[in-house]
């Protein structure tokens, strides 16, 4: 039950009361970049969604086998090799260039893969893949995981890495969603000529973060919510 | 074995300080580029993380370029991205590290966003569009011109988030006490809204050919090459 309901809370918590985008400002190129329509800012969205999923899941494994502290794979390594048991072993200097390069792959896969079974997908996102490589949101998901795989005491599980991968691709797709809806109302607007296209994108998302701010709090409601409920 | 190849590829580029010029200010990587937002919005809420962040950007970005231009005969055309990522991942491991080792605190703040800089489109932009063709000169007055755009940028918006969300300027009081601090400013919206007008600022300064004397300055030393 313990289990449950943090797992619940760390996907509001990432989708609305952190999101990805307005309060941590990872992937803001793609948010300012494609949210020029609708249906291409929900297909950007999808592509993050399923991305960041995938590398997220495989990033908590090379974190929770090899990179963190005391993990069994070096030290099993280390142990057969003749090394002194008692040395605590910790990769996590590696950290950031397994993580870009298992990104950097993995997306190269995602788009053979899905270029080969799902073509229609393909079509409807496949121009976005080669960009996903470089938004901050895959890599600052798998940091989050990092973040949270240093004390031995208390390591976050694939449920829990998922579903903060999860969270945040849903809360992506949301604000760029919302975005581009907001912009396709804009283009009917008379902006001020030097506010045109970015400037004015910046001034709605700074509204749009004030009103996401309003999410503080939500989390407390739901964890008694739902801690009554399973009690 | 390369020798020819690179430096046939070299004569068309624009020279170092052409490079240098450009990066300050006529292709500025935040107000005319856009890029590297994730840094620019994250820590300018005050100027100390601001500069910290500048510097270690400045660090990976002077040294990517030095080692792309190096082996820059060596890239296949199918890799390279692969291989410059990797490279920026070497030197923001070692950035982050002696973070870490010296200024803790700062390191502890700054959080993420140092690891971050890896997938800053600045950084790999530069490595694709100078670094890669160009060699070790025009490559590192690149890196350096484009990081003083950088810190410049990052500076003018944490000053005036600085300035208006909590009245100091690298913590230094600098407003009177009877100012109310504008809360809004030091939280994520206030980031928005800061580069949100300051870019329309810009807009309107650059579009009037007459408004500031620097800009002509700029385009003088642009009509050199003319």
């Amino acid at each position: 039950m313990e289990t449950l309901i943090g797992v619940v809370l760390i996907f509001i918590g990432a989708a609305l009361i952190n999101n990805f985008v307005l309060h941590y400002f990872v992937g803001i190129c793609p948010f300012l970049g494609v949210s020029r329509r609708v249906d291409t800012a929900f297909g950007m969205g999808c592509a993050v969604t399923f991305v960041i999923s995938i590398s997220t899941m495989l990033n908590w494994a090379f974190t929770s086998f090899m990179l963190r502290p005391g993990a069994p794979l070096p030290a099993w390594v280390w142990r057969t090799a003749g090394g002194n048991p008692q040395t605590q072993l910790d990769l996590s200097v590696l950290s950031y260039i397994i993580y870009i390069f298992v990104i950097a792959s993995s997306v190269q896969f995602v788009e053979m893969y899905v270029r080969k079974f799902f073509p229609p997908l393909y079509k409807s996102f496949g121009v976005f893949l080669p960009l996903i490589t470089t938004n901050c949101a895959i890599l600052f998901a798998s940091l989050e995981v990092l973040k949270h795989m240093q004390d031995p005491t208390n390591l976050w599980g694939l449920p829990q890495a998922l579903t903060l991968a999860l969270g945040g691709g849903v809360g992506f797709t949301l604000a760029i969603s919302l975005m581009a809806g907001i912009r396709e109302e804009l283009d009917l607007c008379d902006v001020p000529r030097p506010l045109q296209g970015a400037g004015i994108a910046l001034i709605v998302a700074g509204i749009m973060a004030m009103a996401f701010m309003g999410f503080t709090g939500v989390d407390k409601g739901v964890e008694t919510a739902l801690s009554s409920l399973l009690r | 074995m390369s020798e020819r190849k690179t430096s046939s590829v070299d004569k068309e580029g624009p020279t170092a300080l052409e490079r240098f010029i450009n990066g300050v200010l006529p292709e500025n990587p935040i107000y005319r580029q856009l890029l590297g937002m994730c840094p620019t919005l994250a820590v300018t809420n005050a100027m100390k993380p601001a500069v910290t962040m500048a510097a270690a950007t400045a660090f990976v970005l002077i040294c990517s370029n030095i080692m792309v231009s190096l082996i820059r005969g060596l890239l296949k055309p199918h890799l390279r991205i692969l291989v410059f990522t990797l490279t920026i991942a070497t030197f923001v491991t070692i950035a982050d590290r002696v973070l870490a080792a010296y200024v803790y605190d700062m390191s502890k703040q700054l959080g993420p966003y140092v690891p971050l800089i890896i997938v800053n489109c600045v950084i790999i932009s530069r490595a694709e569009i100078c670094a890669s063709k160009q060699g070790i000169g025009a490559a590192t007055a690149d890196g350096i011109g484009m990081s003083l755009g950088f810190g410049i940028g990052l500076a003018s918006i944490a000053t005036v988030r600085e300035l208006l969300g909590s009245g100091t300027w690298f913590g230094l009081h600098v407003l009177p006490a009877t100012w109310p601090n504008w809360g809004i400013m030091v939280l994520p919206p206030g980031a928005f809204l800061t580069l949100g007008l300051l870019l329309a600022i810009v807009e309107w300064g650059t579009r009037r050919r007459a408004a500031s004397a620097i800009w002509r300055t700029v385009r003088m030393l642009w009509s050199w090459r003319h």
